[in-house]
Formats: structure tokens, C-alpha cells, sequence
């Protein structure tokens, strides 16, 4: 058993319930720990030895459905499998690889196994590393360390054209087409096919025809300007380009999300076709129904680790994979609820809150004093409702209060002069000026108030700076350094730090712990355990739901846009809050 | 489930999380100080790498390329450099020469700190030139002439504040848009005629001198150091660096990125207005085609001197010795009898070469030449 076998079990960590009890009890932990065996029971084969991984794993499934796919999918493969490519036989293996950014551990030791001719599912939250992975797998980024195995050979692409010729093409999100060539012309681009310096316009059109008849759309014109194409056709260029470069492995980023109901049969039909031909390929998606549907076998990430390898796609327990993607992966300890707290104020008051297609009708209240959490997962509107309610969005229709002042909609600077601060999704794009020094990103929302007719106070900026550097432990302590050579976790801190000046009264907190190492997260909760014992209203949005149990005093289930429930934190456990934030489309079909 | 967790034990032991407030502090403390150990000089920070660094380096940069400057001076013309008077004198020249272009790049050092771009500045200075020497301005004496030129270059500025931060309308277009109509509106006023200026005053300005240290010297040093304090000491300096160097950020502490942008463009405008007066001083007349290409003149200066093109960061010492940079090449050649084709050529090679550096000296060398290149095995 080598060493990375013996880091399997941290990273499984969710499935031990010993330590359990020593955490503030509440009664999420008992029935977390009722349901241990299941998840203990699946998580095994990654944790007994890499051997058992590599040799004897669940590749029926590759074969299954390389074989059944035809009479099931409903459509027959167009192209017989190329002969070099056995189906079945591991085509990529990662093995503990590492990437790290500057103050961030983006992979932190990933291990992926994909076969030929499987779809091979990837699941996580957003930040959990996947879109790193794709670009370490595409040649965009080198890993720091770790081992990447492409077609039995170690692998190193030095850009991506090199990842391109060894036969691994991404199809991202955005599709990278250029909308003003044609189809033809994009499917070939950056190869054209081409004799003394011309392009030899006549072939290429000849070799698109039959990449798309390929992919089962013939009827797409290759001279046809890609501007002209909705986007489903879009995405079959794409393929058509990952196929004119004889790609062995086609990675798909949420090809899902641009698509009406009925294209996604399409996209599964084609996928159905590429896996026959011994293609593999990688689908990420965040809907679970998808995954059930089109998956053979399924990779979890979380914080930059596999918490999961290999999963069968079918028959894993949706619990399983959500509680794998969002549950604690090594225990968390929050701090203790005070015991009889008097109810404060009612500091923020929300009514009927609406902004189409994000969230609609959502009324909520926070006290003086008290944390409120919002579970739900991405896409459930809970990042929008926290910037609608802090007026960098402008809501549709409801009203925002403060002390039962209504505030002017869509305006920061309302929000805050009433006394909010908020600590936005998006560490570095959203809260930080990276090269400047600390103190300045921590007095951002107030250094007006040390100011004097207009003149800054740097002196006086850099001793409350310091004051809350020593108070959130904020390491290193030089108030002077750049913000952006902080780790994750303390550039968290300066964000949180921010609103401790001045005087915030609600705290608007939209995952505060993300890309935060445990032993900041600890500190974390611990300074917004602190802030609400000293009156401050916290509103706490985070995806993981353990986080919203143990920290939060009252907690709101949002899905779709909507509050599902609201109850007090010890009221709710795990399992409840989980099926509430799934309920409906993602657990359907769900064996559970 | 028993081997699960007597596997996990051992990482566990290892884990801060088991007694929580206290461990996670100890253990990262240990790794701090692990790290202080291995380098030694983390813990203090030298003067170079403190805050403001970064720029005061790049600036000993700047004047090392103007000493390199002065010695070619000294090579090429030992006969003029060996006059200390001649010295003296060329070194107000050059500053005098400065001056204008200077008081316009102070202006497009806080718009471009502040993410934008101003392509319109020589217009404005055109327009304000123009409109302060008609016949019906001048009849209001220099007071007027003064009042109206400022008035007009902070108006215009407001206008392409209001285009951009309101109207939603990209920086390079709506002040592309301006450098255009300005240049019109001022033809249009002049009807293509040189004005010229009458008021003693005005003209006076350019032949001043206050010991021995020309009045438009006076001015340009009076709005650098203004434009210092404003930038480094100032919450107006502060919100420019915080809306250019992350725009989002600063929307979301409650900083209003909207009218200070609009500001940003308003102080452009009025620098331009300053710089309007100076250059009819110089040329006692004003016409709509003065002031050509000063907006390259500025953004290359600003550029030389270190402000980065995306905002952000920037000083306005640096775009002073960017300005004084192109000055002192323009007075090389012309002692040297050499043509402004040549200068031209020279000044973009500079511009191209100072951008160079400036990636070297301070990207991340590590990650540009110290890895090797690896490919597919």
C-alpha cells in the first residue's frame, strides 16, 4: 500500500463517524452517523489499495455499455470502433496530481482513472478543482506535481496544441468557435489541411461532410457561417473539430447547460456514438439526472481532492454523491451556540424579494445577534439573493429593510451606509485589489472615515489594520505585504476583516470558507461565532451543508429560486436539508 | 468500519481539528515560523519590496535611462556640456518643453489608473485653446480667458465622464467620439482661422520667468505635486487605485465607481484646461490644430512611466520622468541638428523597450524562463 492509498481515507473522510460526538451534538451528527454504513460500504473499494483500482474495478460497466448502448440509446453506431483502442483498456490515469495557484491549492492531489469508451463522469461544486483538472488535462496548466498517465505513457503538455496531437480535445462551456468562419473552416481550424501554403478548401469541406455524418449531422452545411448555427449546432462543431483532430479523449465542460430539453438527447446521442467508436469521454455536468442517464462511472472532487473515484454512474445513491460533493470531507469543529440568547432586534427584513430566472417571492428576517444560514446548491439563486439584498443587484419587486427603513434598491452604497458589509463569492475577482497592501483592502469600505478633509490616514489605516490582523490571527501580520501573497484563508480573513471596522451590523457572507484550509475554517467560524455574540446579524450562504447546520442559528433551504424551509439549525439535520436542496429533477431516477 | 477508522486514526492525530480554537493556531504558527526560518528576511520587509516599492524602483529605473540620456548628450556635444550655463539653460528648455504635454499626462495618469483612457486630450486642449481666444473671451481680460478655457476643458471632460460611466459607453470610443467632434467644434469656433491672443497677460505667462525659473516650470511642478498629494494622499487617490485596480471590489464595499469615474474623466478635462492656457501662452495664438497627438504624447508617457494599461497601478513621478524622458530625446536631436523622423523612430523604440523591462523586472521570472519546457513524452 503506497502512500497515497494512506491519504484515501482523509479524503473518504465524511464516512468515519468516531470524533463525531465530540463536536457541539446536535442531532444531524446521530443521524449522519445512522448513515455512515451506506456511504462506508461505497467508499471501500477506493480505500482498500490502488491495485484493486486499477486491476479489478467496475469496468464491466465500460464494456456494458459499449455493448448495450445500441438497442438502448436508439441509435446505432455509424462507424465501427477503430481497432486500436480496446474497449475498457485505461486510456488516462492521474495519480495524486497538484496544482497550486498563489494562495491557493486549486488540485490537491486528484486521482482519475478513464477508460476507453466510458463516459466518465466528473462531479463537484464550483471552486472544487474540476475546471482546473480540465485545463491541467487540456495542456492550459502544468501539474506541480503528481502523475499523469495519457495512453500508458507519462504525460507532460507543454501547451494545448501538444494535448490536441496526443488526442485529447476539451470542448469548453463557452465554445471557443469563431462565430465569422464557417463550419468547415472552424472544425479544421489551426490544421487546415493545406498544399504549398492553400488551403485546400474542396477537401476540407469533403472531410467535415463526414466528420458530421459521423456525429449524425450531415445535414449541417460546412460552408454555413458558424454565426448562423443555434447552439446545439455550435456544439456539434465543436465535436466535429475534436474528431478532425482524431481525438482518443473528448472532455466536455457542462456541454448540458446551453441546450433545450430535447438538444440533450441529441448530445447523448452522440456521446452514445463516440463511446461505441472507443472514444472516452469526460462529461461534467452539475445535473445528477444526466449524470444517472448518460455516466458509466463517476469522479467526485471536492477542495481540489477526489472524494470518490470510480463510482458506478447508475446505481450510486444520490445521498452518496451529494453528501461526497458537498459534506465535510475532514471534520470541522464550529463553535458552541450560546444557550438562551435573548432574541435582538429585528435588524434586516426582506419581503417578497424577486428577480426573474434567479429567485422569486423570498421574505426573510435576520436579528441582531443571530446566524442565519441559506443551504442550496449552485444554481439555486442564493449567491443572487445575497447581492440583490445588498443592492448590487437590483430587485424586480420586494423590499429590503433595515431597522424598518426600506433601502434604495440596486445601491451598495445604501446597503452599507445602513450598516451592511458583505463578503462576496468570489474572493479575488469580487472583494480584493491583489497587489495592494493589506491594510488597504482592509480598510476598502471605510478608509473615508479615518480620513480628513479629503486626506487619508494611512498611519491610523495600518493600526486598525493591525488591530484585526491580530484579532483574526492574520498570518503573516505585516499589514504592509500584498494581499494576493496570502493563502486562501487569510485573504478570507481580510475580506471578513473588512466589515469588522467601522460599523457593520449585518454581515452578508456568501461562502466564506471556500478555497480555506480546516485550520482557518476553524477560525473563520470562530470570528463569526464571535461577531454575532457581539450583535452583529450574519447571513450566511454556503453550499455545504454541514457548514450551514453547525454554524447557523436558524437556516433557510433554498431550491430553484425558492425558500423550500426554514426552521431552526437543531430542528434540521444533514439527511433532511439534503433532500430538501436536491427534491425534484436531481432525484429522480435515483435509486436512494 | 473498524478498519476505516483505525486507517483514518493516524491522520487524524495529525489533524488540528479534534480541539479546535487553539490547535489550527498553534500549527499554522509552527508553519509560519518554519517558514520565517528557512527565509530569514520574510519576516522584516526590506525597504524595496514595502509598500510603494515597486514604484520608487521603477522610477530609479526611469532616471537611470535619463542619465544614460544626459551622458549622449555629453558624448555627442562635449562642446555644449562643457558650458555649465549652457547646462542650466538646456535643462529649462527641456522642462519648459515638458510642461504642457506634462499637466495633460498628470490628467491621463488618474484616468488610466482608473481603467480608462482618454484619447481626446489634445482636443480639449484645442477647444479650450480656441474658446478662450475669441474676441469675445479676450474682451473679458485674462481673468476670462482663464475662467472659460478651465471651464471648457473640465465641461468636456464631465461630457465623456457622463458617456462613459452613465452611458455605458467603452472609454477608447466615447473619448475617440470627443477627440473627433472637439477638434470639429474648435475649427468650427475658429473658422479655421489662428486666433490670436491680445492679452498681455496670457502671453506673459510663457516669457516669465521667476528666478531664473520660467513661470510654465512653476506650473507643471504646482500640478504634479498636486496630482501627487491627490493620488497618494487623498480617499479620491485611494477610490482611483480601488475602481481600476478592481472595479467589482470596490462596487461591492460601497465605493460609487460610477461618479468617480466620472470624476476621473472631469480631472482629465481640466487639466487639459490648464494646458490649453499654457500652450496659447507659447504660441500667443490659439487654433483648432494645436496640441496634435498630445494624447499619444501623454498615454506613452504615462506608459514609460509605469501605469499599467489595465489600471490599477501607476505614479504620477513616473509619468512625470516619462514626460521629461521624451523631452530630453526631442532636445538630443535638436542639439545634434538631427531630423524628428529619426527622434520619432527613436521614441518608439523607447516606448516599446520601457514596456519590455518593465515585464521582466517585475513578472514572475520563475514562471517565464525557470521552468523547462516540457511536451508530450
Amino acid at each position: 500500500m503506497s502512500a497515497a492509498d494512506d491519504r484515501d481515507p482523509t479524503a473518504t473522510g465524511p464516512t468515519t463517524p468516531d470524533h463525531r460526538g465530540e463536536a457541539a451534538t446536535n442531532d444531524h451528527h446521530d443521524d449522519r452517523a445512522a448513515d455512515q454504513p451506506t456511504a462506508g460500504r461505497h467508499a471501500a473499494p477506493d480505500q482498500e489499495a490502488a491495485a484493486d483500482r486499477q486491476v479489478a474495478p467496475e469496468h464491466e460497466a465500460a464494456g456494458r455499455h459499449a455493448a448495450e448502448r445500441a438497442p438502448d440509446g436508439g441509435a446505432r453506431p455509424l462507424v465501427e470502433a477503430p481497432a486500436d483502442t480496446v474497449a475498457g483498456e485505461v486510456v488516462l490515469r492521474l495519480t495524486d496530481v497538484v496544482k497550486t495557484f498563489p494562495g491557493v491549492r486549486a488540485l490537491d492531489g486528484v486521482q482519475l482513472e478513464v477508460r476507453a469508451g466510458e463516459v466518465h463522469c466528473l462531479l463537484g461544486q464550483n471552486g472544487a478543482g474540476k475546471s482546473t483538472l480540465i485545463k491541467v488535462l487540456a495542456g492550459v496548466h502544468r501539474p506541480d506535481s503528481g502523475e499523469v498517465m495519457w495512453r500508458g505513457e507519462p504525460a507532460a503538455f507543454a501547451n494545448p496544441q501538444a494535448a490536441m496531437r496526443a488526442g485529447i480535445a476539451t470542448i469548453y462551456q463557452e465554445l471557443d468557435l469563431v462565430d465569422d468562419l464557417s463550419v468547415a473552416e472552424n472544425a479544421f481550424l489551426g490544421h487546415e489541411p493545406r498544399r504549398l501554403g492553400f488551403v485546400r478548401r474542396g477537401h476540407m469541406a469533403r472531410r467535415t461532410r463526414g466528420i458530421l455524418a459521423r456525429l449524425g449531422h450531415g445535414e449541417i452545411p460546412p460552408g454555413r457561417l458558424v454565426r448562423h448555427l443555434p447552439a446545439a449546432g455550435k456544439q456539434v462543431v465543436s465535436m466535429a473539430r475534436a474528431l478532425s483532430h482524431e481525438a482518443r479523449l473528448i472532455i466536455m465542460d457542462e456541454p448540458s447547460a446551453v441546450l433545450a430539453h430535447d438538444e440533450v438527447d441529441n448530445l447523448f446521442r452522440i456521446i452514445r456514438e463516440l463511446t461505441a467508436q472507443g472514444i472516452a469521454v469526460i462529461y461534467i455536468s452539475h445535473r445528477l439526472e444526466e449524470i444517472r442517464e448518460i455516466g458509466d462511472r463517476v469522479t467526485v472532487l471536492k477542495d481540489g481532492r477526489t472524494t470518490a473515484a470510480n463510482l458506478p454512474a447508475r446505481d450510486t445513491p444520490t445521498r452518496d454523491l451529494v453528501s461526497r460533493m458537498t459534506g465535510r470531507s475532514i471534520e470541522y469543529v464550529f463553535p458552541d451556540r450560546p444557550v438562551d440568547e435573548p432574541a435582538g432586534e429585528e435588524l434586516l427584513t426582506v419581503d417578497g424579494l424577486t428577480r426573474a430566472g434567479e429567485f422569486a417571492d423570498v421574505s426573510l428576517n435576520v436579528r441582531a445577534g443571530e446566524i442565519v444560514g441559506i443551504a442550496g446548491l449552485v444554481g439555486s439563486g442564493r449567491s443572487e439573493l445575497l447581492e440583490t439584498i445588498y443592492g448590487a443587484r437590483r430587485a424586480e419587486s420586494g423590499t429590503v429593510r433595515m431597522d424598518g427603513r426600506a433601502l434604495r434598491a440596486g445601491s451598495v452604497g445604501a446597503a452599507v451606509k445602513a450598516g451592511m458589509g458583505m463578503a462576496p463569492e468570489e474572493r479575488k475577482s469580487q472583494a480584493l485589489l491583489l497587489g495592494e497592501p493589506i491594510y488597504r483592502n482592509v480598510t476598502l469600505a471605510t478608509f473615508g472615515r479615518y480620513s480628513r478633509l479629503g486626506f487619508t490616514n494611512a498611519g491610523r489605516e495600518r493600526d486598525e489594520a493591525g488591530r484585526i490582523a491580530d484579532n483574526l490571527e492574520l498570518r503573516p501580520r505585516d499589514v504592509r505585504r500584498a494581499v494576493g501573497t496570502l493563502s486562501g484563508g487569510n485573504q478570507q480573513k481580510v475580506v471578513v476583516g473588512r466589515w469588522l471596522l467601522g460599523d457593520t451590523r449585518l454581515l452578508l457572507l456568501d461562502e466564506p470558507t471556500r478555497g480555506v484550509d480546516v485550520g482557518a475554517r476553524a477560525e473563520l467560524y470562530q470570528v463569526i461565532r464571535q461577531l454575532a455574540a457581539r450583535g452583529v446579524g450574519v447571513l450566511l450562504v454556503s453550499s455545504e451543508v454541514p457548514e450551514v447546520l453547525g454554524l447557523a442559528d436558524r437556516v433557510l433551504v433554498m431550491r430553484e429560486g425558492r425558500v423550500v424551509r426554514e426552521a431552526p439549525a437543531d430542528e434540521l439535520d444533514e439527511n433532511t436539508v439534503l433532500d430538501l436542496v436536491m427534491a425534484g429533477s436531481l432525484m429522480e431516477g435515483a435509486p436512494a | 468500519m473498524t478498519t476505516d477508522s483505525t486507517k483514518a486514526a493516524p491522520d487524524r492525530a495529525a489533524l488540528p481539528a479534534q480541539s479546535p480554537p487553539v490547535d489550527p493556531a498553534q500549527t499554522e504558527a509552527a508553519a509560519g515560523h518554519a517558514a520565517t526560518a528557512k527565509a530569514p528576511n520574510r519576516g522584516r520587509i526590506p525597504f524595496w519590496s514595502g509598500e510603494g516599492g515597486e514604484g520608487a524602483r521603477r522610477n530609479l529605473g526611469l532616471l537611470a535611462t535619463l542619465v544614460v540620456l544626459v551622458v549622449i548628450g555629453i558624448a555627442t556635444r562635449p562642446d555644449l556640456y562643457g558650458n555649465a550655463s549652457w547646462v542650466w539653460g538646456n535643462t529649462l528648455t527641456i522642462l519648459k518643453l515638458a510642461s504642457v504635454v506634462g499637466v495633460v499626462t498628470v490628467g491621463m495618469t488618474f484616468v488610466i489608473i482608473g481603467g480608462g483612457i482618454d484619447l481626446s486630450v489634445g482636443a480639449i486642449v484645442a477647444l479650450a485653446g480656441v474658446w478662450c481666444t475669441t474676441v469675445a473671451t479676450q474682451s473679458y481680460g485674462a481673468g476670462g480667458m482663464i475662467f472659460s478655457a478651465l471651464v471648457v476643458g473640465l465641461a468636456v471632460g464631465v461630457v465623456n465622464g457622463l458617456l462613459i460611466s452613465y452611458g455605458k459607453l467603452v472609454p477608447f470610443i466615447a473619448t475617440l467620439a470627443m477627440m473627433v467632434a472637439a477638434r470639429g467644434l474648435a475649427a468650427e469656433i475658429s473658422d479655421k482661422q489662428t486666433q490670436v491672443s491680445d492679452n498681455q497677460f496670457i502671453n506673459g505667462i510663457a516669457s516669465t520667468s521667476l528666478l531664473g525659473i520660467p513661470l510654465l516650470v512653476y506650473i507643471l511642478a504646482a500640478v504634479v505635486i498636486a496630482g501627487w498629494v491627490l493620488l497618494n494622499r487623498t480617499t479620491f487617490g485611494r477610490r482611483t487605485v480601488a475602481v481600476g485596480g478592481n472595479a467589482e471590489a470596490a462596487r461591492l464595499a460601497g465605493i460609487n465607481v460610477r461618479l468617480h469615474t466620472l470624476l476621473l474623466y472631469a480631472l482629465s478635462g481640466l487639466c487639459c484646461g490648464i494646458a490649453a492656457i499654457m500652450l496659447t501662452a507659447q504660441a500667443n495664438s490659439a487654433q483648432a490644430a494645436m496640441a496634435n497627438l498630445y494624447e499619444l504624447d501623454a498615454i506613452a508617457a504615462a506608459i514609460i512611466g509605469g501605469t499599467l494599461l489595465s489600471g490599477g497601478r501607476g505614479t504620477i513621478v513616473g509619468s512625470l520622468l516619462g514626460v521629461i524622458i521624451f523631452s530630453t530625446i526631442t532636445n538630443l536631436f535638436a542639439i545634434n541638428g538631427l531630423s524628428t523622423e529619426a527622434q520619432n523612430m527613436v521614441k518608439g523604440g523607447i516606448i516599446v523597450a520601457a514596456v519590455l523591462i518593465q515585464q521582466v523586472q517585475f513578472g514572475n521570472l520563475g514562471t517565464r524562463f525557470g521552468r523547462k519546457r516540457a511536451s508530450t513524452a
